[in-house]
């Protein structure tokens, strides 16, 4: 189908994007890769009055590594961050993530803070934040702030951000020495959204996992941060048993929703299995 | 704040300046404006990537894109890379495999094999799969589409 009319407008500074935002608020929307947003427009789901096209704003672009924390612009394209060497060497989970997020052509449009921002619960890029503990800058007019991953997220395409805010970048903190990541989804065909997803991140020393962070998506309504399953690995040297604890803690942790892709008990066993996994090669890769 | 705009855009090399609206996306605008009708509309909404097209170097969705956004930018579509000749042996591959049937999904297929045989290097039938994820073909069953490009870059690469 063909989108619905709209105006448009193509700022070429970070003010006057904050100054429409303001105006306009929920009658505009920002317009980044379009991946998701002119889908929903070419269906006729959402008929905003405006769209800011945020495109030229050179403030919002790029991959930088200081002080321990990488950032990650907003207008980052999903194929820029798949081959940045920042990324590979300091945000090795999400290098592992990226490759999964849909396909060539969308990647090279798409971008890190549009999948943020649209919290989609079945997109990889949610969940690698929640588990690498990221924070969100976001700007309004009248200043900035900055959201937790774990407290930005609230339910289907739901988020903190208010509407004349806009998300200016991510800030994740570089992976520290004797930290590992592991990152696993299943979907049905490459690309697709999962079915089910982990984000592992731990000290390793040995076998002996430590700071245990486990994170899961397209399980429910956003990406779920699992504290009784992670802390079910605290301490712990890997074993069988260990993994039959983490995946029975997993249970209380997760209320996954079920639909026509799979049931939600296909796909909490789904995640228990990817969680397994992803700890074995995780401590193997030592 | 318009709904319509004046662009400017080179197109398979051609200078174009015309007038769009805000809401066409740049597959309509080359197929209605220019007559360009070898990028296909499937689904219009990313899902099967006939209207591949190349803007700036990098294959993009173009019913994911308006053409109000192309405003600048460098368009190749599959007319002006058939006559460029970057194609053609990959184009020879596609017939000589019986890489399409109805060949609605072709000029995708090209334009998506083309960006892979520009990273100068042999894939495995995997990773030209992996590739080819983005593009929905309903006739061949992929297998001849694989073939097709494996053998361009055996004969580009070396074997
Ligand atoms: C066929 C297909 C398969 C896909 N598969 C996957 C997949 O497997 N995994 C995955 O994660 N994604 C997938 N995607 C979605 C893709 O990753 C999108 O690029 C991403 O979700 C949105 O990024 P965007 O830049 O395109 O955002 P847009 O579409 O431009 O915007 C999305 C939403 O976020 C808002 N927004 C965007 N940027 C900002 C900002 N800086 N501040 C405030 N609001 C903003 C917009 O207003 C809009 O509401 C797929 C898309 C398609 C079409
Ligand atoms: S028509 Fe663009 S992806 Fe199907
Ligand atoms: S040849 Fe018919 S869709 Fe591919």
């Amino acid at each position: 189908m063909k989108a619905p009319r709209f105006a448009y407008i193509r700022p070429e500074s970070l003010d006057e994007v904050l100054e429409l935002l303001a105006e306009h608020g929920d009658d505009a929307r920002i317009l980044a890769g379009g991946q998701s947003l002119m889908p929903t427009l070419n269906m006729r789901l959402s008929r905003p009055r405006l769209l800011i096209d945020i495109n030229r704003i050179e403030e919002l672009k790029g991959i930088s590594f200081e002080d321990g924390t990488v950032r990650i612009g907003a207008l980052a394209r999903h194929g820029e961050v798949m081959t940045s060497s920042i990324v590979a060497e300091h945000l090795p989970m999400i290098a592992e993530a990226m490759p999964h997020v849909a396909h060539v052509a969308i990647r090279n449009r798409g971008t890190f803070g549009g999948s943020i921002a649209l919290a989609d619960p079945a997109a990889e890029l949610p969940a690698c934040a929640v588990a690498l503990g990221a924070e969100f800058v976001l700007a309004n007019k009248r200043g900035r702030r900055n959201v937790a991953a774990r407290s930005f997220f609230n339910g289907l395409y739901e988020t903190e951000r208010a509407d004349d805010e806009l998300l200016v970048e991510t800030r994740i903190p570089a992976i520290e020495s004797g930290y590992r990541s592991s990152f696993m989804e299943l979907a049905r065909r490459h690309g697709d959204f999962a079915l089910a997803g982990v984000c592992c991140h731990a000290r390793v020393d040995g076998n002996v996992l430590s700071d245990v962070r486990l994170a899961y998506f397209g399980s429910e309504d956003r990406p779920r941060f699992a504290d009784g399953a992670s802390a079910a690995a605290e301490g712990k040297a890997w074993s069988e048993d260990v993994k039959e604890a983490v995946k029975t803690a997993l249970g209380d942790d997760l209320d996954p929703i079920g639909n026509f892709h799979a049931s939600a008990a296909t796909r909490l066993h789904l995640a228990r299995v990817l969680t397994g996994r992803a700890i074995d090669r995780m401590v193997a890769a030592g | 704040m318009e709904e319509f705009a004046d662009i400017e855009l080179t197109v398979n090399g051609e200078k174009i300046a015309k007038r769009v609206e805000a809401r066409q996306h740049l597959v309509d605008f080359l197929r209605i404006e220019l007559g360009l009708t070898g990028s296909h509309l499937g689904c219009e909404h990313g899902v099967c990537g006939a209207c591949t097209v190349r803007v700036d170097g990098s294959i993009v969705r173009g019913c994911l894109m308006l053409a109000i956004q192309a405003d600048g930018a460098d368009v190749w579509t599959i007319e002006g890379m058939s006559d460029a000749g970057e194609i053609e042996d990959l184009q020879e591959a596609f017939i000589a495999r019986n890489a399409l049937q109805c060949g609605y999904c072709t000029p995708g297929m090209l334009l998506t094999s083309a960006e892979m045989l520009e990273a100068g290097r042999k894939m495995t039938r995997a990773e030209i799969r992996e590739f080819l994820s983005g593009n929905y073909c309903r006739c061949t069953g992929y297998h001849a589409i694989v073939d097709a490009v494996e053998t361009v870059m055996e004969s580009r690469f070396g074997g």
